[in-house]
C-alpha cells in the first residue's frame, strides 16, 4: 500500500523534485540579492509557483491551486503595483552594512539548527504504521482514499472541527480590507 | 523525495527569508522576505500531513483518517493570514511613503523623538 499510487519511488519524480528545489531556493536567493526591486518580485513569483510545484508532489493539489490563485495571482500583482507606485525602483534594496554579518550567522545558525532536527528525530512515519502489520494497518484504505480525494475531507475539517478558526479569518480578512482602505484613503 | 528533503527545503527558505527580513532597509522587500518565511512554513506544514501519522490514525481511532490533513488546513490559514498581511503591510508603505517620500524602513523613525 504506498499513498503515491506507486509514483513515489520512480527516479522521474525525485528529478522534478530536486529540479523544483533547486529553483525555488535560486529564486529565493535572487530575491534577497537582486539590484533592481522589480527584478526580485519577480523571481518571488517564480518561488511561489515552485511552492505550488512541490504541493502538487505532496498530493496537495487543492493547495497548489490556492497558492497559484493567491500568491501567483493576487499577492504578487499587488507587490508589482506597490513597486510601481514607488519613485526609487532604480535604487533597488539597499542593505543594513552594520547588521549583514551579525544576521548572516544567525540565520545559518537558524537553518543549521532546523536542518539537524529534521534529520535527527523520529517523526512518526505514516507509511510504516500503515504498512500490514504497522500499527494503524487497519486504517490504510481509509487514509489512502483520503488522499486520493481530498478537498471533501478539507471542507469537512474546515467547517466542522476547525470552525472558529475559520470564521475567525474571515473577520481577519475584512478588518484587513477595511484597513487597507482606511491607511490608503486620499485626505 | 522524503519527509526529510522537504524539511531542508523548508528551512533553507525561511533562512534565506530570515535574513533578508532582518538586513534589508526597503520595506517592500521586506515584506517578499516575509512571504518567503510563510511560503517555507507552509511547505513543511504540507509535508508533516503528508508523511507523518497523527496519534489518532496510530491509535486506530474509528473516521480519524481525515486527522492526516490537519497540515493542509494549517496551509490554508497560513495563505489567509499572509494575504492579509501583504494588503495592510503594503498599505502602510503607501501611506508611510506619501507622508516621508521613503520606503527605507530606516527612515521611518517619527515615533521616536
Amino acid at each position: 500500500m504506498t499513498l503515491g499510487q506507486g509514483t513515489e519511488g520512480s527516479l522521474l519524480v525525485d528529478v522534478v523534485f530536486w529540479t523544483i528545489a533547486v529553483s525555488l531556493i535560486v529564486a529565493a536567493i535572487a530575491v534577497v540579492q537582486s539590484k533592481n526591486l522589480f527584478r526580485s518580485a519577480l523571481f518571488l513569483i517564480v518561488s511561489f509557483i515552485g511552492v505550488a510545484g512541490l504541493f502538487i508532489l505532496l498530493r496537495a493539489e487543492f493547495l497548489a491551486a490556492v497558492q497559484v490563485l493567491i500568491y501567483v495571482g493576487a499577492v504578487s500583482v499587488l507587490i508589482l503595483f506597490v513597486i510601481l507606485m514607488n519613485r526609487d525602483v532604480e535604487t533597488g534594496s539597499p542593505s543594513n552594512s552594520r547588521v549583514v554579518v551579525p544576521v548572516g550567522i544567525i540565520a545559518a545558525l537558524f537553518g543549521a539548527v532546523a536542518i539537524f532536527v529534521a534529520l535527527h528525530t523520529e517523526w512518526n512515519m505514516l507509511e510504516p504504521a500503515l504498512s500490514p502489520g504497522g500499527a494503524a494497518a487497519g486504517m490504510a484504505g481509509e487514509v489512502g482514499g483520503v488522499f486520493s480525494n481530498a478537498i471533501p475531507v478539507v471542507a469537512r475539517l474546515l467547517i466542522r472541527d476547525f470552525v472558529l478558526p475559520f470564521e475567525a479569518a474571515s473577520v481577519l480578512l475584512l478588518t484587513a480590507i477595511i484597513g487597507a482602505l482606511a491607511l490608503v484613503r486620499e485626505r | 523525495m522524503s519527509l526529510e528533503s522537504f524539511l531542508i527545503v523548508g528551512a533553507v527558505i525561511f533562512s534565506i527569508g530570515l535574513y533578508g527580513a532582518l538586513t534589508k532597509r526597503n520595506a517592500i522587500t521586506v515584506l517578499m522576505c516575509v512571504e518567503l518565511m510563510f511560503n517555507a512554513v507552509t511547505i513543511t506544514a504540507v509535508a508533516f500531513s503528508r508523511y507523518v501519522a497523527p496519534s489518532a490514525v496510530i491509535g486506530g481511532v474509528e473516521g480519524a483518517a481525515g486527522a492526516v490533513l490537519t497540515g493542509q488546513v494549517f496551509a490554508v490559514f497560513i495563505i489567509t493570514v499572509a494575504a492579509a498581511e501583504v494588503a495592510l503591510g503594503l498599505a502602510i508603505v503607501i501611506a508611510v511613503y506619501r507622508s516621508r517620500q521613503t520606503v527605507l524602513v530606516t527612515d521611518a523613525n517619527q515615533l521616536r523623538n
